[in-house]
């Protein structure tokens, strides 16, 4: 039975089933609980935003708070999934990783490959990304790309609470190691969610919308931003179709591609930045499978190559809306902007 | 105004004693200030305040100069005050605008000013730490007296950079003090919980340098342990772990609840810990300091900190071409 629910609750509500269903799966983190060794309450926070309260209430053993160690956590979950359990541990936010990289591109990522496939290492690190909340520089990057450049790594960018649930459930399934990222300014978003266990398999993109004008590649946050470009185009008669890979390793490429065939003209639109990121990899996919399909240049929308700035104004001219997406949309179509918009 | 000059406390000169008063109460206004204006949705992103702690940076900083350098945390704005930087700029830097310390790019937690040897506040714990070293072997190479001093809080000091820092500092004998805040909290963990061994300071052990524990609520305490550290560190004979033992008033961010603190706990420590009523006590019991002078500091603060904050909500927001500047030095 599908109900409405949040993103946050869909991805709560994943962890807790599959904790019921395997009694391998763990979860740790820094404040995962919040409150260990403190005179108040226990489970005070359940994650900075609330994302794994309660699961103490009912799993109390299998849910650890760690101290500020990243290196050690991160790394005992690839020694932990290497072993025998299947840890989900959690990377606050994913500008960390800095601190804990070794054990994800050096260890978790290359074990079955160096290990002449004798390992598996299904460990799940889920990780806020993301701007749009006033985080400043080391708080608010998208470096998803950075991790789908790691062959060893599947890659999961969720843009609804539906995904979020189905993917996540996926993840902890999966034998193998599993980034999962989560946009801290989707938790609120709600959307209908099934209450019983569901898995979305990974490499399947999800057409958002169909539309015969153009294609539109986007995840997770900019997916809404993109169907709100769709909605304005639409008025002016451009019907966008929108894919939403859902995982950017492993990638469908085919559905894009199709895509493309159908409609002949690529936007791709991402939060990540526009250097060696996940807009030039689709762009490059474009250029390689499809150029006869091709009936204009490829355009991409991204931010600049440029930190993420705090000031208000200064991020949210850097994150790309939806009239930036719009304009790019009736770049590739010929269309003329409408009156009033530049 | 006091024309007498009383005798020293703690080897401190009255002039010295009323600039660490100061110190403490510019922090203090500034911090309770934001507090309350956070609350009305003003203030964008993520604030960290200082209140509870202010003797840790006025009693290091106090012997710090301009070219001494300090790397700072996520609850900065304390060390960035006490290390010189502008007040009205910090105010402007927090509310996002162009005449902020920053242009209004970094925010409460990348508040800095090289001028003044502030390496900034740092989203990133633990990452003051290998900064520092640096800062010592810059000081090595060129013969200078300068000293780097780090703050890193009991969460931060399970950092594997942190203690990388203290053995790289130790081999290459850099003029670094790492100072370690110990408020009993990383954000709702309690070091009970996330700490082997309660007292950091004997991390310090393992790497042959020296560890000291003094209360942070003491301005006095901290000066005299902070003064011998940096003093060491200045003659070339090493670095120094410093945890002063500290509290902090609000919660993590504002905004958060608090849950995991016991009832009455911030109540308690604010009426019997206080480190301006200690340095009130202090200096006015012996009638070293008349209450009048701490009073008109009080005051001065206070407009300040009103000044700053009118300012900075008047500043012109940055110009959006500002998204562009500053990536590299060229490009
Ligand atoms: C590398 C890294 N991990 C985690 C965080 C999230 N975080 C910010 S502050 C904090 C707690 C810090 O505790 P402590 O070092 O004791 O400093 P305090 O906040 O008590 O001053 C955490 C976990 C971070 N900013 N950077
Ligand atoms: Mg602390």
């Amino acid at each position: 039975m599908a109900r409405k629910t949040s993103f946050q609750n869909a991805i709560n509500e994943a962890m807790l089933q599959e904790m019921e269903r395997d009694e391998r799966v763990v979860v740790f983190g820094e404040d995962v609980v919040g409150g260990s060794g403190a005179p108040g309450v226990l489970d005070a926070w359940g994650g900075v935003l609330g994302v794994t309260k309660g699961i103490h209430a009912r799993f109390p053993d299998r849910i650890l708070d760690t101290p500020i160690s990243e290196a050690a956590y991160v790394g005992a979950a690839a020694g932990a999934a290497a072993s025998g359990l299947r840890p989900v541990a959690e990377l606050m936010f994913v500008d960390f990783m800095g601190v804990c990289f070794d054990q994800i591109l050096n260890q978790a990522a290359k074990f079955r490959y160096m290990f002449g496939g004798k390992a598996v290492t299904p460990m799940v690190l889920r990780t806020m990304f993301g701007a749009g909340i006033r985080a400043a520089s080391q708080h608010s990057q998208a470096l998803y790309p950075m991790f789908t450049h790691v062959p060893g790594i599947k890659v999961v960018v969720p843009s609804s609470a539906y995904d979020a649930k189905g993917l996540l459930i996926q993840s902890i399934r999966d034998d193998d190691p599993v980034i999962f990222f989560e946009h801290k300014a989707l938790y609120t978003l709600e959307g209908d969610v099934p209450e019983e266990a569901y898995a979305i398999p990974f490499g399947e993109a999800n057409v958002v919308r169909s539309g015969g004008d153009v294609t539109i590649v986007a995840l997770g946050r900019m997916v809404g931003v993109a169907q709100e470009a769709a909605k304005v185009l639409a008025g002016e008669g451009i019907e966008a179709e929108i894919v939403d890979p859902r995982t950017t390793s492993p990638l469908d490429e085919e559905t894009i591609l199709e895509s493309i065939e159908e409609t002949g003209r690529l936007v791709v639109v991402d939060e990540a930045g526009p250097r060696c990121g996940f807009a030039a990899d689709i762009a490059a996919l474009a250029a390689e499978k499809a150029f006869g399909d091709l009936k204009a240049p490829i355009r991409t929308v991204t931010p600049p190559h440029t930190p993420v700035p705090f000031s208000p104004v200064l991020e949210d001219a850097y994150v790309p809306d939806a009239a930036k997406v719009a304009a790019a949309v009736r770049e590739v179509t010929g269309a003329a902007a409408p009156a009033g918009v530049a | 105004m006091s024309t007498t000059t009383p005798p020293a406390v703690g080897g401190l000169t009255s002039q010295e004693l009323l600039a660490g008063y100061r110190t403490m109460r510019v922090i203090r206004e500034f911090e309770e200030r934001l507090h309350r204006e956070f609350a009305t949705g003003e203030i964008p992103g993520f604030v960290h305040l200082y209140a509870g702690e202010e003797a840790i940076a006025a009693g290091v900083i106090s012997h710090l100069n301009d070219d001494d350098y300090v790397a700072s945390t996520h609850r900065g704005h304390g060390h960035a005050l006490a290390k010189g930087c502008d007040v009205d700029g910090m105010m402007a830097e927090i509310y996002g605008r162009y005449d902020g310390i920053c242009h209004g790019k970094g925010g409460s937690m990348h508040i800095a000013d090289l001028s003044k040897g502030m390496l900034g506040a740092n989203g990133i714990v633990g990452a003051g730490p290998p900064l520092v070293c640096g800062v010592g072997l810059t000081a090595r190479i060129r013969k200078t007296a300068q000293v780097g001093v780090s703050f890193t809080g009991d969460g931060g000091s399970n950092q594997g950079m942190f203690l990388e820092s203290l053995n790289l500092a130790a081999v290459w004998n850099l003029p670094v003090v790492f100072v370690v805040e110990n408020n009993g909290y990383a954000e709702a963990t309690s070091n009970e919980f996330h700490s082997s061994g309660l007292d950091v300071a004997k991390r310090a052990d393992g790497f042959g340098i020296p560890g000291v524990v003094v209360d942070g609520h003491d301005f006095f305490a901290v000066h005299e342990a902070a003064g011998e550290a940096i003093g060491r560190a200045r003659r070339g004979d090493g670095p120094t772990l410093l945890e002063c033992k500290t509290n902090r008033y609000y919660g993590h961010f504002e905004g958060d609840q608090q849950t995991y603190r016991a009832p009455g706990e911030v109540e308690e420590l604010r009426a019997t810990r206080d480190c301006l009523d200690g340095f009130r006590a202090a200096v006015t019991e012996g009638g070293l300091i008349a209450a009048a002078e701490l009073d008109a500091i009080d005051a001065e603060a206070l407009a300040q900190i009103e000044s700053s904050v009118a300012r900075a909500k008047a500043a012109a927001v940055p110009d959006l071409s500002e998204v562009l500047t500053d990536v590299y030095v060229d490009y």
